[in-house]
């Protein structure tokens, strides 16, 4: 293959735990690799830790979602892709209107506000792990624990009712699945604004409620930031926390590591993150203008998909074997929740949950494992933009009578 | 060491906040970054320097000269 080979993003992956090697042949070999996208578009594909960072800070290279373009083939993106943000959507957005929205929920996800939801989670989390030992192995702990504990975390936020997750949480599903169909994935959009609209109506105390007593965003903004967090905030939190529990099982040095210092505990958190980096597919840009970048020439138009996993691997950031599991390294800079304007606003949520999650887990059950072989462990290579475990059968010791 | 912030550029992603709450905190209305003590202590100074690294809007500087 020659240095201007134009490639597709790969999605092939020979170990759950790695990214696609190519990803790694094309970041030794140049930062920004051109890609041809599913609709046959040209633009580029950032594979470096120190060219993602760039990108993802620079306004030249837009969010807009009228711009964007998704990086594998997704036909249920296509009614909000080539399309302007929907009310609320800030992920979709550039500044200033941006700016505008995430002024208003900055101050509703502070690292304190985060902290004080602990207390909360670890009650949730009792009550889970109760109910695991009460039913007995072997269980599923996506089904039985991480999807549970995402799912009330973010309806506590919100102030969604719990007893509502069966639709959302399909909906979620329906709405970023690679199988959907445009017509599909519109559908399930709106039976999660219908949803959402009522519970911001409805009453009760959470963050949906509280914006609409602020008055500073219509009530559109406010339902689509509320259907934004309600997706985004409890798949992809449950899957990074079933992850996390799989890496450390099938690294039992580092879990042995995890379970007795539990100084480490927040830095492996950040380290499992980094390792899984369950947003697979990137984060898509496109550039506003032409300009040069890194030696290329970029045109206005072209898209660009900022590789998070490949970035996390890069050894120029983490000069220490990046594809092995260390959940001492020093992690500070890694990419999991992006960078930039549009860097994750849950992520001292996330942080707090897995956190609490993974050592509350392997505290309760200390002989935890896997109850099936790897081989039997399917992952979502192919069906998602997050990258994990669609089931992970569990099992432990259970003491006689 | 002496550390500098930014708050016009922050966005408010509360990961210094949650790394270092000794030094830093975020306004409760705006989530912007709040510097509690600009000359941290030795015993500080590494995880100030992760949290200045992480930022998401390079909106944290460290200077060690003093």
């Amino acid at each position: 293959m020659t240095a201007d080979a134009i490639v597709p993003h790969p999605t092939v992956r020979n170990c759950p735990f790695d990214p696609p090697a190519e990803l790694a042949t094309y970041r030794e070999r140049e930062q920004m690799t051109r890609m041809r996208y599913p609709d046959g578009h040209v633009g580029w594909l950032v594979t470096s830790h120190s060219l993602a960072r760039k990108v993802l800070a620079d306004s030249r290279f837009s969010a807009r979602s009228e711009l964007k373009r998704v990086p594998v083939l997704r036909p249920g993106a296509d009614p909000f892709f080539g399309a302007p943000a929907l009310p609320g959507w800030v992920l979709d957005m550039d500044a200033p209107e941006h700016t505008r929205i995430r002024r208003q929920l900055a101050g509703k996800f502070t690292a304190r506000r985060m902290r004080n939801m602990r207390p909360y989670i670890e009650e949730v989390i009792d009550d889970l792990l109760a109910d695991m030992t009460r039913a007995g192995p072997p269980a599923d702990l996506i089904e039985s624990y991480s999807l549970p504990l995402s799912t009330h975390t973010i309806c506590e936020l919100l102030g969604v009712p719990y007893a509502e997750r069966a639709d959302f949480q399909r909906d979620s599903k329906v709405l970023f699945s690679l199988s959907s169909t445009a017509d599909e994935a519109a559908a399930a959009m709106d039976r999660l604004y219908d949803l959402v609209r009522e519970v911001a109506k409805a009453g009760g105390d959470g963050l949906l409620r509280q914006l609409s007593a602020e008055g500073e965003l219509t009530e559109d903004e406010i339902t689509g930031i509320g259907v934004m967090m309600l997706t985004g905030g409890h798949g992809s939190v449950s899957t990074a926390i079933a992850m996390g529990a799989y890496a450390l099982l099938t690294h039992p040095e580092q879990l042995a590591k995890f379970t007795t210092d539990p100084a480490l505990t927040d830095n492996a958190v950040d380290e499992l993150l980094r390792y899984v980096t369950v947003f697979h597919f990137g984060v898509p840009r496109a550039a506003l203008e032409d300009f040069e970048f890194a030696g290329h020439s970029i045109r206005a138009g072209e898209a660009v998909t900022v590789s998070l996993p490949a970035a996390n691997r890069d050894p120029a950031w983490f000069p220490d074997s990046p594809g092995e599991l260390d959940i001492e390294r020093r992690t500070s800079g890694h990419l999991a929740f992006g960078h930039g304007i549009h860097q994750c606003t849950g992520q001292s949520l996330v942080r707090v949950q897995a956190r609490a999650a993974l050592s509350m887990l392997f505290g309760h059950f200390s002989q935890l494992a896997l109850a099936v072989p790897t081989t039997e462990i399917t992952l979502n290579t192919r069906t998602s933009p997050v990258y994990g475990v669609l089931r992970l059968p569990v099992t432990w010791p259970v003491p006689e009578k | 060491m002496h550390v500098t912030t930014w708050t016009e550029s922050c966005v408010g992603s509360g990961q210094c906040a949650l790394a270092v709450p000794e030094v830093f905190d975020q306004d409760q209305d705006e989530g912007t970054v709040r510097l509690l003590d600009a000359d941290p202590s030795q015993a500080l100074q590494r995880r100030v320097r992760e949290a200045a690294i992480s930022c998401p809007m390079q909106a944290i500087s460290v200077s060690e000269s003093r």
